[in-house]
């Protein structure tokens, strides 16, 4: 997908006067906000559970090579075949090879965020081959050609009324006169359109949660069982799935599951989760005749061991997103690429480069919330910080931006010269504002008193109250010490 | 593939990363104790309970989520009970199975229920698993792919019915893992285990839940004795 994160100041202006777009947000917070707590309340372990996954991912990441090593040879051991990718554009030559040495016509599609990340869609459809995305979310916003908006709810930017409009447009076959105005209308029909792709399928692509070392078994995650239709109809089962999906054991992965569902949906646990082993075995009536894991790198290795090493803990529950002020004010697309929120501050620098995504790291508030809520303990913010601090270090921040910070800096490091600048600022306000008591206007703070007045200082700053305070407070203390009989 | 330049690429470029060279015996021993043992971790306390307050918590935890659950005192009612439960939904008298000797063997011929065996096919309207077990946490079947139950029955079908035998129902997922492994011996699998919660979901339209997006509408779940 086109990236246009480099333009995200001007993406999240549009998106804050959009009122479809904020409409469709509210529903963010009345659900999986309200339902996560909820979930989490309902569990009493929920905290200590948070520490283990996380202890777990860390054990995973430092024996990275040997868990892959191992897994391999589970896969092939079951009869599957894996694939090393160390590129998007290797893996995606990798998935269509294995289409076209099928004879592959049809391609379906579980909901898969590395397939998104390498745009495996745009290079099988490159090729001829028709690909339909099965989740629902994502089958709405292919067939509006537009990129996920949520990493766990892709069409979450979406009302009811714009669906039925692309419903409308693309199934025009269906009678016009048909009522689809209520979400269940709208799941029933694709339900019905979709199922026909299924049947007809001859290859199955999805993603994975998690790959498992003990077993070679990768793992998906669904609702609505797309992915398991996805899997199990065509002949060819293909997962692709970035290095840091691996886990040791069935009771790890147990053990991560605990906090997934409940920090994406709130769900205790989701519907359905699948552990898929190798092709389908002697005497099996259905599954895929071939199983085939890609194992993608794009950029993992560059983070193992660096300062964002803790980011490939991610489990890409949507949490961090979902308590965000900043993705819940302008959605997902703003961000401009494939993972949006916290984690796409962070990730998308990583994947696509400062110069094209160093904005984002920006888009914060550093309120906290974000990490608060990570199942997986990410220190989001300050991952975010040290991207700011690369932007910074190589010159790709605005010239305002950088000025202000050496002025600050600068004065920073002299503690008497800042006070008596801070000090400064307040009485020349006091000064000016003492007729009114506000300000309608101030130079370089535009943006603030546009939206309200700022109310001119009365009195001392609250440094000089502080040390006011303590003063008469010593005082008190001596006279204390002085008045107490001996 | 062993021999694939990637593979050595990747994994190398892990090592160097790591500062690690791959044949530690240290770190080859730590990672093989772990796979090998699979250490449990936290259990929730919700799932430790005694056998009783376990049933209770799966039937509520399903329920919660959209299935029904019913209790048998034999496994032989069960094809009256379905029977009637199709009647009573007008659905057609028909039912779809695998070659499971425990479903197979139950008084179907006592009903006009009219039986079709193997896979599924995207014309089924009902069909029947037995689960291998289930974990009572979050009210969670665990149904182990073949031709005694092929997974398509778990997803095509309008409406998918499980039954589960009282003593296969587990507390914590752990231990439910540990009924597989005995089935099918430590680090093999089934090619399929379907973790199955409830019946077939979507919130993708405005977080509003539908249920039967493109797996079953209905999960109804029968507990018995084998």
């Amino acid at each position: 997908m086109e990236q246009t994160s480099h333009a995200f100041k001007e993406s999240a202006a549009a998106a804050l006067v959009d009122e479809q777009l904020q409409r469709a947000l509210g529903n963010v917070r009345r659900g999986f906000v309200a339902k996560r707590a909820k979930a989490r309340e309902a569990l009493p372990e929920f905290d200590a559970l948070k520490r283990q996954a996380r202890e777990i991912k860390d054990h995973t990441l430092a024996n990275l090579d040997l868990y892959l090593e191992e897994y391999e040879r589970k896969v092939l051991e079951s009869g599957g075949h894996v694939h090393w990718a160390a590129t998007a554009a290797e893996a995606c030559a990798i998935v269509l090879k294995i289409c076209q040495d099928v004879g592959a016509k049809s391609v379906t599609k579980g909901k898969s965020m590395i397939a998104e990340e390498i745009g495996l869609n745009g290079a099988l459809e490159a090729a001829g081959l028709e690909v339909v995305e099965t989740d629902l979310g994502e089958y709405i916003i292919q067939i509006r050609g537009e990129g996920p908006s949520h990493i766990i709810a892709p069409a979450i930017h979406l009302t009811r009324e714009q669906i039925e409009a692309d419903f409308r447009r693309v199934h025009a076959d269906l009678p016009a006169d048909r009522r689809i105005s209520e979400p269940a209308e709208l799941v029933a029909e694709a339900r019905v359109m979709l199922r026909a792709k299924f049947l007809a399928a001859d290859v199955g692509v999805t993603g994975a949660n998690f790959l498992i070392a003990e077993t070679g078994s990768s793992v998906i995650v669904t609702n609505e069982g797309n992915g398991d239709l996805t899997q199990l109809l065509p002949r060819v089962h293909v997962v692709v799935a970035s290095i840091e999906k691996m886990t040791p054991t069935l009771e790890d992965a147990s053990a991560i599951l605990r906090v997934l569902a409940r920090s994406a949906t709130g769900q205790e646990m989701s519907t359905y989760t699948t552990f898929s082993t190798g092709p389908r075995r002697e005497g099996d009536p259905d599954g895929p005749e071939a199983y085939h894991v890609v194992l993608l790198d794009n950029g993992r290795t560059e983070m193992l061991g660096s300062e964002f090493h803790e980011m490939l803990r991610c489990i890409r529950c949507g949490a961090c997103m979902n308590h965000c002020p900043i993705y819940n004010a302008v959605g997902g697309h703003a961000y401009g690429w494939v993972y949006p929120g916290p984690m796409g501050a962070v990730l998308t620098p990583q994947l696509t480069g400062v110069h094209n995504a160093g904005h984002l790291p920006n888009a914060s508030t550093f309120c906290g919330r974000c990490e608060t809520v990570c199942p997986m303990e990410i220190p989001l913010t300050k991952l975010m910080r040290h991207w700011r601090e690369r932007e910074f270090e190589q010159g790709e921040s605005p010239w305002q931006a950088r000025a202000i910070v050496r002025v600050w800096a600068f004065l920073a490091k002299r503690p008497e010269l800042y006070h008596w600048m801070m000090q400064l600022g307040p009485r020349v306000l006091a000064l000016l504002g003492r007729k009114r008591g506000h300000f309608t206007s101030l130079p370089f703070a535009g943006g603030w008193t546009k939206h309200r007045d700022l109310p001119a200082p009365q009195g001392p700053t609250f440094q000089a109250l502080w040390h006011l305070e303590a003063i008469r407070r010593e005082d008190a203390a001596r006279e204390a010490m002085m008045g107490a009989p001996q | 593939m062993t021999g694939d330049p990637n593979r050595e690429k990747i994994l190398s470029a892990i090592r160097a990363k790591l500062g690690v060279r791959g044949d530690e015996a240290g770190r080859r021993g730590l990672a093989r104790t772990r796979i090998d043992r699979a250490p449990a971790g936290i259990i929730p306390a919700r799932a430790q309970e005694d056998r009783a307050a376990l049933i209770r918590r799966f039937t509520a935890a399903l329920e919660a989520q959209g299935a029904t659950v019913e209790r048998l005192k034999k496994r032989s009612e069960a094809p009256e009970v379905i029977a009637s439960l199709l009647r009573g939904l007008n659905m057609p008298l028909q039912l779809r199975m695998g070659s499971d000797p425990l479903l197979e063997s139950m008084p179907w011929d006592t009903t006009p229920i009219e039986l079709k065996f193997g896979a599924a096919e995207g014309s089924d309207f009902t069909s029947i698993s037995w689960a291998r077990c289930a974990a009572a946490e979050t009210g969670t079947l665990f149904l182990a792919s073949g031709p005694d139950n092929p997974s398509t029955l778990n997803f095509l079908p309008e409406m998918h019915i499980v039954m589960i035998a009282a003593e296969d129902i587990v507390g914590p997922y752990e231990e439910a893992w540990g009924r597989i492994r005995q089935l099918h011996g430590r680090g093999k699998m089934p090619r399929t285990v379907n973790l199955v919660s409830g019946p077939s979901r979507t919130a993708d339209i405005e977080q509003t839940i539908i249920m039967g997006a493109h797996g079953p509408k209905k999960l109804v779940v029968f507990i018995a004795s084998r």
